[in-house]
């Protein structure tokens, strides 16, 4: 089985952040994983995604043009992306930013205003870790338990103090 | 062994620290730039050289005088660079030095785009410099392959004594994919297997000259046909291609590097469409795998090559099937990825048509 994910949003939000963090989930489980950005002008301040892909059996395409599931947040990647999202998919939104309803009825959509439960929890940039829990809860890729291991892998010692406030905005995501 | 989670930049860097690599000199351009970071963080801590030069014309001829020494040596690069070190390979050469020469291609011509491309392959396996001569190319598919084909690419340098180079894209330079390293030991080649090389004779030996200017016409071209032979010898020993379901296919995708990713998902969908498809990957792409493309295409109707190019590599796929089966393209370029959906388009009307 493969699930291929799209994250995207504005550059500065932690999409690509949070493509690793799948990524690096999939790793400990010993799957095939890839992850893939965008690279280039859009990264400087303007509309940043990347695609990550795990899978039991070896990567064809890193390239994900239909994912499995979207995470938005953002306008401009919502239009994008909510149109390629295949049949059956997930889409998760962040309604804070994106103003839009979802109009798709063949996709199982949430709206998540995780900007707003961000700031208001005090974890200011964490939007997207929100998101990733909501992920987590709704595909079922892993359970809370395994990403601390994954968050200590993957943040840098001497940033040793964000991986509480990941774990608590991951609580915050896989609750609602 | 550890599997670890690397950009397909950084996974060549590592490697070619521990292939043994102990110098290295280059230039930033997106999207390799992370090969350069990588050696400046690490280079220092292994010993070895990390130089960031004022110029691609200077890194290669940096790169000239270190493998002149026997050191094994490399630069990195994107699709401009590259061809501002074309003077550079071409002196290599004709001197007949090892050394490994990665381009992570990106749109072109001119300054082109950043995004990813295959449209170096002409330059890369038949004229990058002037001159007769050829160097190895090597086009890994996945972020392991990358590191397994940097280790290779110097051993196989040093073996033939000629540039080697890694041709990959932006793809396969910005994606991350587990890797897995041979060996956590960093390799130390002997400095005796190079008795060529010119690192000091001590007054015990004759002393060793690198050159690559000969005036005397009849002594230019006997080297150049010594080469030549020496091409000959590469040729027989090296010439490595991936088939895959290719045995009863009916269409045969001829796709490399990054693209051949893309196109295996094609393949896979085809398959589960009812139509035999298969696809051949080279993987060598100087020397051409030309028996493996035959072997590949025996069963076939028809070849449908698909590159990010307006097509060259197809010239190498005809010329390895002597023609005789029609071959179509199928090819996105300036910096566009093929999407799996239209190669699969592709491979049916390919299907539809049926043999010639």
């Amino acid at each position: 089985m493969t699930t291929e994910t799209i994250f995207a949003g504005f550059g500065g939000q932690g999409v690509l952040f949070a493509g690793k963090l799948l990524a690096y989930l999939g790793l400990n489980q010993d799957k095939q994983v890839s992850w893939l950005p965008s690279y280039g002008p859009e990264m400087r301040g303007g509309t940043a995604n990347c695609s990550v892909c795990l899978s039991d059996s070896p990567i064809g395409s890193p390239y994900v043009t239909e994912p499995d599931v979207l995470i938005a947040m953002n306008g401009p990647s919502y239009d994008k992306f909510i149109e390629s999202v295949k049949p059956g998919g997930i889409a998760i939104i962040d309604s804070t930013l994106v103003t839009k309803e979802c109009t798709r009825t063949d996709i199982h959509s949430f709206r998540i205003p995780s900007t707003a439960l961000a700031a208001e929890h005090g974890l200011p940039g964490m939007a997207n870790i929100i998101l990733v829990g909501k992920l987590l809860k709704e595909t079922g890729i892993a359970v809370i338990d395994a990403v601390r291991p994954t968050l200590e892998k993957l943040i840098p010692p001497k940033k040793a103090n964000l991986i509480e406030a990941n774990m608590k905005a991951l609580a915050i995501g896989m609750a609602l | 062994m550890e599997r670890n989670l690397m950009k397909g930049n950084e996974a060549l860097a590592e490697a070619a620290i521990r292939a043994g690599c102990k110098c290295f000199f280059g230039y930033p351009i997106t999207p390799q730039t992370e090969i350069s970071a990588y050696m400046a963080k690490r280079m220092p801590k292994v010993g070895g050289v990390f130089l960031q030069a004022e110029s691609e014309v200077a890194a290669i001829n940096m790169v000239y005088g270190c493998a002149s020494s026997g050191v094994r040596c490399m630069t990195s690069s994107s699709s401009p660079g590259i061809s501002l070190k074309s003077e550079g390979v071409s002196y290599m050469a004709g001197s007949d030095l090892p050394c490994v020469i990665v381009n992570v291609m990106r749109g072109g011509p001119g300054l082109g785009g950043i995004q990813p491309s295959q449209s170096d392959y002409w330059q890369a396996t038949r004229a990058l410099g002037h001159g007769d001569f050829q160097i190895l190319v090597f086009a890994p598919s996945t972020v392991q392959e990358m590191a397994d084909y940097m280790e290779k690419a110097f051993d196989l340098a040093d073996k033939y004594r000629m540039p080697a180079m890694i041709l990959a894209d932006g793809l396969l330079g910005q994606m991350m994919e587990p890797v897995t390293f041979r060996s956590d030991e960093i390799r130390h080649p002997d400095p005796a297997d190079k008795p060529w090389a010119t690192n000091g004779h001590g007054n015990k030996r004759k002393h060793n000259i690198v050159n690559s200017l000969y005036l005397q016409a009849e002594e230019l071209e006997e080297l150049v046909v010594q080469r030549f032979k020496r091409y000959e010898i590469v040729k027989s020993e090296l010439h490595e291609a991936e088939c895959y379901r290719t045995e009863d296919a009916d269409i045969v995708v001829a796709a490399y590097g990054s693209v051949a990713r893309l196109a295996k998902s094609a393949v896979d969908s085809a398959r589960d469409a009812g139509i035999k498809a298969g696809l051949v990957r080279p993987i060598t792409l100087w020397p051409f795998p030309e028996q493996e493309v035959k072997a590949a295409c025996k069963n076939a109707k028809r070849v449908l090559c698909v590159e990010m190019s307006m097509g060259q590599m197809i010239e190498d796929v005809k010329l390895a099937l002597d023609c005789r089966l029609p071959v179509d393209f199928y090819g996105r370029t300036g910096g566009v990825i093929p999407k799996p959906s239209a190669i699969l388009e592709q491979i049916k009307i390919l299907n539809e048509k049926g043999a010639e």
